[in-house]
């Protein structure tokens, strides 16, 4: 039994995805135009422990977004294995117990302007997974009663009132239609949420409220989370373990405190020193340089030499393996050699 | 030093079938040559909007009902359309958050660079195009004598930002408003174009008013900055002050809600509510619901910007006069 406690909850592996992205069929005959293929998640291996939360940090385009529908399945993986509980997903997902599986995953999304139906009151909006899972309002005995109670249980858990239960998303606030989303996630008592940029469309206090929200529902329920974010100070206060992202590649997964403190990968140092200090402390911050490729043609090697301050022959040429160094995972030959 | 931007008691409305809505009320503040002026706030608070006055581009119906605007001494409020055009431009530059959409995608960068350059000094073309390759290597574009002739969409987000910029240089203006410049880029680039901003309106002898969201960018950049809450400045002053020791109780709400790199809390600072719509803004401050301070006058009465320590701040707390009484 120890064993099975002690396995992450959710082990991803290798995982790859690539998505087809060449022209149509006639365009390539007539003017001999290639298949291309964008790499958008290439490799990528972490693991979430129970009642903890990773979150994964990177620009746009690095592949965080993908990993998060690889995730809850709304993706099938190129290549690699997700395993939740010890069980392979992309197999699951494809069985009749495809639908337990999903209770237990849920999904939080970036916008909430578009992630609610607005012709749907949010008793509906809220009550859908309870009866697409059966765990209210569908049984012969149950009464719609049952599950507008729990609808309200749910809302008054993100802070919302039993009243709220006949309004339509329009008459809500950016914040609490966020909290309508986190209530609709929770509904099928899921262990394992992913929330991808959940505050990036949201105003600094009311941002603080949602993520208020979200420690104490982590804290009384015991939730696992992955968290996606591009904003590095939101990042060090909702996560455990970070996972650092870049074109694809996973380039540094440590622990929270060890990389705010000791960032080892180049491209982690520079996305931290890129970070405006609201608190002026003098910090000598590197100008940054460069942009991020076009992943249609991700650099050979290393895709970060070529904005490197490190980079030599070998990073051109040899893609760094991730290894692990103390506590953290990092993808750097310059790493390896103990260059830096 | 004579301020080269005064706004004074600016009201702007968009009157609607049903109600006026009161969308900036009584906005006063100053901008000397050569300061950078950061204006924050959350969606809403109207800073987009006092952005928009001062260049004379309001959207219809919305309209300067009260107050007035001058750029060095000379009212730029109530000039003609024509008139506004060629200070719009010349002396006020502006640089918008989308780079994509305040470029035109059918005309080349060089050419939208040397229409404005030649719009407002008298220059000759190939002059003109010497200055706009000039101004391109300025904000960094490497082989700009090359990507002059290229459209908007080869650039990338970052590049296009930097060449919006140049097209806010162009006619060497005395101020910049800049509205949310970085906001729609990754962390990475809005660090450089950041930068770069400061650099170029150091050298050019621009003044800037930048207005953003982001307390971080504000912290980097600017000397002053100015809080606005509902249509209102709700506290005024030096950055290093309104950061570190705070005097309204929404300044102090707003930094405690930003998750900071250097402490660990537990549970951030929350401000409960959201800032009221323009068509329910509270009687007396417009805060008062939402704040943990609040007492029967700040229901009743509306505060101006009162001296609180180095910064100025529209709150009933700060009344010298009142303590003085008790």
């Amino acid at each position: 039994m120890s064993s099975v406690m002690a396995r992450p909850l959710v082990e991803v592996t290798d995982l790859e995805k690539t998505f087809d992205v060449s022209a149509p069929w006639l365009n390539r005959v007539v003017e001999r135009k290639p298949r291309q293929f964008v790499h958008a998640v290439d490799g990528v291996s972490f693991s979430i422990e129970r009642g903890k939360t990773l979150a994964l940090v990177g620009e746009s385009g690095c592949g965080k977004s993908t990993v998060a529908r690889l995730l809850v399945g709304l993706y099938a993986p190129t290549r690699g294995t997700v395993r939740f509980d010890g069980v392979d997903t992309s197999k699951t997902f494809k069985s009749g117990a495809a639908q337990a599986l999903r209770r237990r995953m849920q999904m939080i999304f970036q916008d909430p302007y578009a992630s609610l139906n607005p012709r749907w009151k949010v008793a509906d909006i809220v009550g859908e997974p309870l009866r697409e899972h059966g765990l209210a309002g569908t049984g012969p005995t149950d009464s719609a009663g049952d599950l507008t109670a729990k609808v309200v249980v749910l809302l008054q858990s993100v802070g919302l009132s039993a009243a709220d239960v006949e309004k339509f998303p329009h008459q809500f606030s950016g914040g609490q239609r966020q909290r309508i989303s986190i209530a609709r996630a929770l509904a099928t008592q899921p262990d394992f949420l992913v929330c991808d940029e959940p505050t990036s469309a949201l105003d600094v206090s009311v941002q603080a409220q949602v993520l208020n929200i979200m420690k104490d529902l982590q804290r009384k329920q015991g939730l696992t989370y992955l968290f996606i974010s591009h904003n590095l100070a939101v990042v060090r206060h909702v996560s455990d373990q970070v996972g650092v992202m870049y074109l694809g590649r996973l380039v540094e997964v440590a622990d929270k405190a060890e990389l705010f403190a000791r960032p080892r990968h180049p491209y982690t140092r520079m996305l931290l020193d890129a970070i405006p200090d609201i608190h002026m402390s003098g910090r000598a911050r590197t100008p940054v340089q460069g942009e991020v490729p076009n992943p249609l043609m991700p650099p050979s090697g290393c895709s970060f030499h070529p904005r490197c301050p490190h980079a030599n022959d070998r990073c051109k040429v040899e893609r760094p393996a991730q290894l692990r160094f103390g506590g953290a995972l990092i993808a750097c030959h310059a790493v390896e050699e103990g260059r830096i | 030093m004579t301020p080269l931007l005064e706004v004074s008691h600016l009201r702007v409305e968009f009157p609607t079938r049903r109600a006026t809505l009161v969308a900036l009320d009584d906005v006063s503040f100053n901008i000397a040559p050569g300061e950078i002026l950061g204006v924050v706030g959350e969606s809403g608070a109207g800073k987009s909007l006092t952005g928009a006055a001062i260049i004379g581009l309001l959207d219809p119906p919305g309209r300067v009902v009260a107050g007035e605007i001058r750029f060095d001494g000379r009212r730029i409020d109530n000039l003609p359309y024509d008139e506004m055009r060629k200070v719009r431009g010349r002396q006020i530059g502006a640089i918008f958050q989308d780079p994509l959409t305040s470029l035109n995608p059918l005309y080349t960068v060089g050419r939208q660079l040397i229409e404005t350059i030649q719009a407002h000094l008298p220059v000759n073309a190939a002059q003109a195009r010497q200055r706009a390759i000039k101004l391109l290597q300025e904000t960094g574009i490497p082989a700009a004598e090359a990507r002059i002739g290229q459209y908007p969409h080869q650039f990338s987000g970052g590049m296009r930002q930097r060449v919006v910029i140049a097209l806010a240089l162009a006619a060497e203006p005395r101020l910049i408003v800049a509205d949310e410049p970085t906001t729609a880029l990754d962390v990475s680039i809005q660090a450089q174009i950041i930068s770069l901003l400061k650099r170029l309106c150091k050298e050019h002898g621009a003044a800037v008013m930048l207005v953003t969201h982001d307390m971080g960018v504000i912290a980097e950049t600017c000397d002053r900055v100015a809080v606005m809450y509902a249509g209102r400045i709700v506290e005024i002053g030096p950055v290093h002050d309104v950061i570190h020791s705070p005097a309204h109780p929404y300044t102090v709400g707003l930094m405690g809600s930003i998750p900071a790199m250097d402490e660990d809390r537990e549970r951030l600072l929350q401000i409960d509510g959201a800032m009221p719509r323009l068509n329910a803004i509270p009687s007396g401050c417009a805060f008062n619901p939402r704040c943990p301070r609040v007492f029967a006058r700040c229901r009743s009465e509306r505060p101006d910007l009162l001296p609180a320590g180095a910064t100025r701040a529209a709150c009933w707390l700060h009344d010298a006069q009142a303590k003085v009484a008790a």
